[in-house]
């Protein structure tokens, strides 16, 4: 057994984090600032950080992940890290000539508590930052909230250094994607082209961590949102934010900057949540759904009704982050399955509210914030289920326990395609439907009694 | 070497160090030397000093090199990082350190991450009481042999004594719990933890078993971390030749072949960085001499095993040792010989780690495949230079904040393994004690040798020299292959393994010569960005 040591009887636990399910805020705000074109993210602290967070995307991405650090020792550590800064952004402007660098901090400069508004300045007025370049950061204290909190405060980050507000509205809505894969941003994209709307996505990390091989290695890839386009962010007629944890406090922050009007939706992920969006996207830009996308809709609704027997009642275990459970929670539903355990490592009160929302038909479900991996496995112990959904971590429970597994969240290690695929929108929605019933049907296929072996199914 | 690539390298070292503002520049250009392995007029290379902010490095952090390099693969240890959840979670299985449990009720953690996830409140009011309870809680749940505890970043700074937490547990739990003040900003790069994991496992865990086994020829391999199963095949080669292994630092192993360690006979050194501070440690104070060897390469473990019989002397281990080498060299030899029809004369660089980019040269040898270029993420100036250049190495403020542990030989235990007569008469075999005289010595001249690799630096050097195959790590694995060059890395082995020993050399130089020679790198052009002119002359 893999984790021989997970025992059924469940122990209170208090201090003890085992197999988290989640990890630290610096690497959602080094993912959100790849989705910047020609921007360098910049971990301030030891170095250790920026070669965990680089190595971990790059796994997930089978991608080069550029990102500098500030490199502390011992020294920095005791008289602060300005002096550091200072030297990496020059550095990086001389070897690397980004036109951003998006800072971020660690736990180790958040204790020493370095000011890097006020470094910033002191770089600004010592000449470090070239004309025309651009150094912004975000908070990302490691012992508050997860990744996800990261993501977001980067996020929200870009929208305070770049959103302007001209007074002349443009006839464009922002899209805030929240923590998904280049292949979900580039279908976000796709989806407002088809309906014949203007957008500014931010991040985007489509063109960036799905570049192609050409012989080259392009430091900063085509993609990611232009500067130009963060700045007129503030002239939109709306925002559109997915994913609550992720999302919302950068739509806030334009609608208290700019007075951009904002709506906070579900991320796109099965039925009922893409509905939402679509909807939600016509009213803000006042457009007339096309045909084209109703017959996406439809062949998906089609899909389901074809299948809809093998779905029925099969209990299911989840754990990720928040944004991701709560719409695949109300998909599985839709498809009249059963998320009994839902699972998150990230805080957050505002989870439990909406998994009660999402999950009041389900009343044996069981579902926990800033929980851990460990416990989501002692539950399966104690009443085992069909399905497991997470990311690669899971492969360890479900080999022991012998359960059909679907890889999706962060980190996927073992598998390719996450970032060339998307799961948002009805496209989406038909890979996950492709993806579930791929994996209840093998079973059935390898376990059934032979004479019950079927062709057709 | 061809006196042109010298030529040539020399005129790429200095448009390298272009890029770079002169502060920047006069750092890196003590990082790069070419290379002259006569010892006499070999250069002087900068390493193990701080990297310079915002250069993109290799190198990772203290805690990295303690937690998951040194300790991090011993199975039955609750390892408890305490810091906020992402070092933890970082060094959870991503270091591929293979581990065999001896049967269905032995303990294997290895799948585990264990953490104290401090919060906010924790780093304000302290996070000993949290790390107490979760030391309690592991011990409850998982009854472990023994419990480590790794200091992150921030708790050195807000001044957590994991060291008085451990003893407290030590007593309140009756097993051993012990801690590691491995903050990630101590020392200049992974090195750093390497050496306190060396200190603390020397301090609290080797001795505390005097159970002496019933063997020969009892040896301690150190510095061999099992990645993708390399100590597995040398277990099996040593259990062949009849070579019992008390323990393995720390590939494959358990807390109890530490505790035992100090009953064998002679230390074995594979990884000379990350290990010599115990092997110089144990031979003070148990007498026990250590030399080195490599098993990466068909004919260095050959070697190596050649050198271990000499050492015990005994004509029968001897002659065992050479019927296993002749066993085993056939299969070798054809694979070989089959691969090097479609590797030889094809040009290698390598910069990774802290004896990787040295002992794989190796096998890139058996090739027939030239090492051009070559460097350390994280060594110091004796695994480039030899340990002849210890004395002369000058210990900064960096180094000076890791311990050094004085050492004197034990009372009761001390016991030298050899006379010094069987010294003296080894020597004169040629045979060489305490020795490693590091990857220059075994470089070509004129070949290019770079500390501490930048990022701007190894895309240059792929631009300009175009090599067969790069090796490095995760971070540089893709970009290097964007260029339209494979990569091989060497701290995962790209998931595959084991490369060590007779039959880890069957698998390198078949994941080599797939690599190299894989359809794919020629079809990165499409047909009509070959020949766009056709399209013109169509469309007219």
């Amino acid at each position: 057994m893999l984790l021989r040591h997970t025992d059924k009887e469940i122990k209170e636990r208090v201090a003890l984090t085992v197999n988290p399910a989640k990890t630290c805020q610096p690497v959602g705000a080094m993912y959100a600032a790849l989705g910047i074109h020609n921007c360098l993210p910049h971990s301030h602290g030891s170095q250790g950080c920026c070669a965990y967070h680089r190595s971990t995307l790059t796994r997930h991405y089978k991608e080069p992940v550029m990102a500098s650090t500030s490199s502390f020792t011992e020294g920095a550590s005791v008289f602060g890290g300005q002096a550091n800064l200072l030297e990496a952004i020059n550095n990086i402007f001389s070897v690397y000539n980004p036109d951003v660098i998006a800072v971020h901090t660690t736990c180790l400069s958040e204790v020493i508590g370095d000011d890097i508004p006020q470094i910033l300045a002191k770089a600004k007025e010592d000449g470090r930052i070239p004309e025309g370049k651009y150094v912004i950061h975000c908070n990302t204290p490691s012992f508050v909230g997860s990744h996800v909190t990261g993501f977001s405060n980067m996020v929200k980050g870009m929208v305070q250094y770049f959103a302007e507000s001209s007074g002349n509205k443009l006839n464009q809505v922002n899209i805030i994607p929240g923590w998904v894969e280049p292949s979900d941003m580039r279908e976000i994209k796709r989806l407002a082209r088809e309906m014949g709307i203007s957008t500014v996505v931010f991040p985007d990390t489509s063109d960036v961590l799905d570049a192609p091989l050409t012989g080259k290695h392009q430091f900063y890839p085509k993609g990611g949102v232009t500067i130009e386009a963060l700045k007129s962010a503030g002239d939109s007629i709306g925002t559109i934010a997915l994913g609550h944890f992720a999302s919302a406090a950068a739509a806030e922050a334009l609608d208290a900057k700019c007075n951009v009007k904002y709506e906070i939706l579900d991320l796109p992920y099965g039925l009922l949540a893409t509905d939402r969006f679509i909807d939600s996207l016509r009213r803000m830009a006042k457009v007339v759904v096309p045909e084209s996308i109703n017959a996406e809709r439809g062949r998906l609704i089609d899909a389901i009704s074809d299948m809809q027997s093998y779905f029925y009642g099969k209990r299911v275990a989840l754990f990720g982050d928040p944004d991701q459970l709560i719409a695949l929670s109300e998909f599985l539903v839709t498809l009249n399955m059963r998320p009994v355990y839902v699972v998150t490592g990230t805080p957050g009160k505002k989870f439990e509210e909406e998994m009660s929302r999402v999950l009041h038909e389900i009343p044996e479900a069981k579902f926990k914030q800033a929980g851990d991996i460990y416990l989501l496995h002692q539950w399966i112990k104690n009443e085992p289920v069909d399905l497991l959904m997470g990311n690669t971590y899971g492969k360890y429970i479900a080999r022991d326990e012998d359960i059909p597994f679907i890889r999706i969240g962060f980190p996927i290690l073992d598998r390719i395609g996450h970032s060339y695929f998307p799961l948002v929108s009805y496209t989406g929605a038909l890979r996950l439907v492709e993806k579930i019933l791929g994996a209840i049907m093998d079973r059935q296929d390898r376990d059934c009694p032979e004479e019950s072996f079927e062709l057709v199914m | 070497m061809s006196e042109n690539l010298a030529q040539d390298f020399a005129v790429t070292r200095e448009k390298l160090l272009k890029v770079y503002p002169t502060k920047a520049a006069r750092k890196r250009a003590k990082h790069m030397v070419l290379n002259d392995p006569d010892p006499e007029t070999m250069p002087e290379i900068e390493a193990n000093v701080r990297t310079i902010p915002g250069i993109i490095t290799q190198r990772g952090c203290t805690y990295a090199g303690c937690k998951g390099v040194v300790v991090g693969p011993i199975r039955d240890i609750v390892n408890i990082t305490h810091g906020p959840i992402g070092c933890g979670f970082y060094s959870w299985l991503t270091r591929r350190n293979q581990t065999k449990p001896i049967d269905d009720n032995d303990y294997n953690l290895m799948n585990y991450c264990f953490s104290t996830d401090m919060q906010e409140d924790d780093i304000v009011f302290g996070g000993e009481k949290k790390l107490r309870q979760a030391v309690r809680e592991a011990y409850e749940i998982f009854k472990p042999k023994a419990i480590g505890i790794f200091s992150t970043c921030p708790v050195g700074l807000i001044g957590d004594d994991v060291h008085a937490v451990a003893r407290e547990m030590k007593e309140e739990l009756g097993i051993n719990v012990f801690g590691f003040s491995c903050e990630g900003y101590k020392g200049v790069s992974q090195s750093a933890g390497h050496h306190i994991a060396n200190n603390q496992m020397f301090k609290h865990v080797i001795g505390l078993d005097d159970t002496v086994r019933d063997s020969k020829y009892k040896i301690n391999l150190l510095g061999e971390y099992n990645i993708g199963g390399d100590a597995f095949e040398i277990e099996r080669i040593l259990e062949k030749c009849g070579i019992d292994l008390i323990a393995t630092f720390s590939g494959n192993s358990s807390y109890d072949y530490f505790a035992n360690a100090h009953t064998a006979d002679l230390n074995c050194i594979m990884c000379h960085r990350s290990i010599n501070y115990v092997a110089d440690m144990m031979e003070i104070k148990y007498g026990i001499p250590w030399i080195k060897v490599n098993f990466i390469g068909a004919e260095a473990t050959a070697k190596s095993l050649r050198k271990i019989a000499q050492y015990f002397g005994d004509p029968e281990l001897k002659e065992r040792v050479e019927k296993v080498i002749a066993e085993e060299m056939p299969e070798v030899e054809k694979h070989r010989a089959d691969a090097r029809t479609r590797c030889e004369g094809k040009t290698v660089m390598l910069f990774v780690g802290g004896s990787r980019a040295h002992h794989y040269q190796d096998l890139f040898a058996e090739l027939g495949m030239r090492t051009i270029a070559a460097g350390y993420e994280f060594a110091h100036r004796d695994d480039y230079e030899g340990r002849r250049v210890l004395p002369t190495i000058k210990i900064d403020a960096d180094s000076r904040n890791i311990e050094e542990l004085t050492v004197e030989p034990d009372p009761e235990r001390y016991r030298y393994r050899k006379t010094e007569a069987e010294v003296a008469e080894l020597k004169a075999q040629g045979f060489e004690f305490r020795d490693y005289e590091g990857m220059m010595a075994q470089m070509a001249k004129g070949t290019l040798v770079i500390d501490d690799i930048s990022h701007y630096e190894m895309e240059k050097l792929i631009a300009y020299h175009k090599p067969d195959i790069f090796c490095a790590g995760i971070k540089e694995k893709y970009v290097i292959q964007k260029m339209g060059v494979p990569c091989k890395q060497l701290h995962s082995y790209d998931y595959s393994g084991p490369y060590a020993g007779f039959k880890g050399a069957i698998n390198f130089y078949r994941d080599i010569d797939r690599l190299v020679n894989s359809k794919i790198w020629g079809y990165i052009q499409a047909p009509w960005e070959k020949n766009p002119e056709l399209i013109a002359t169509y469309v007219k």
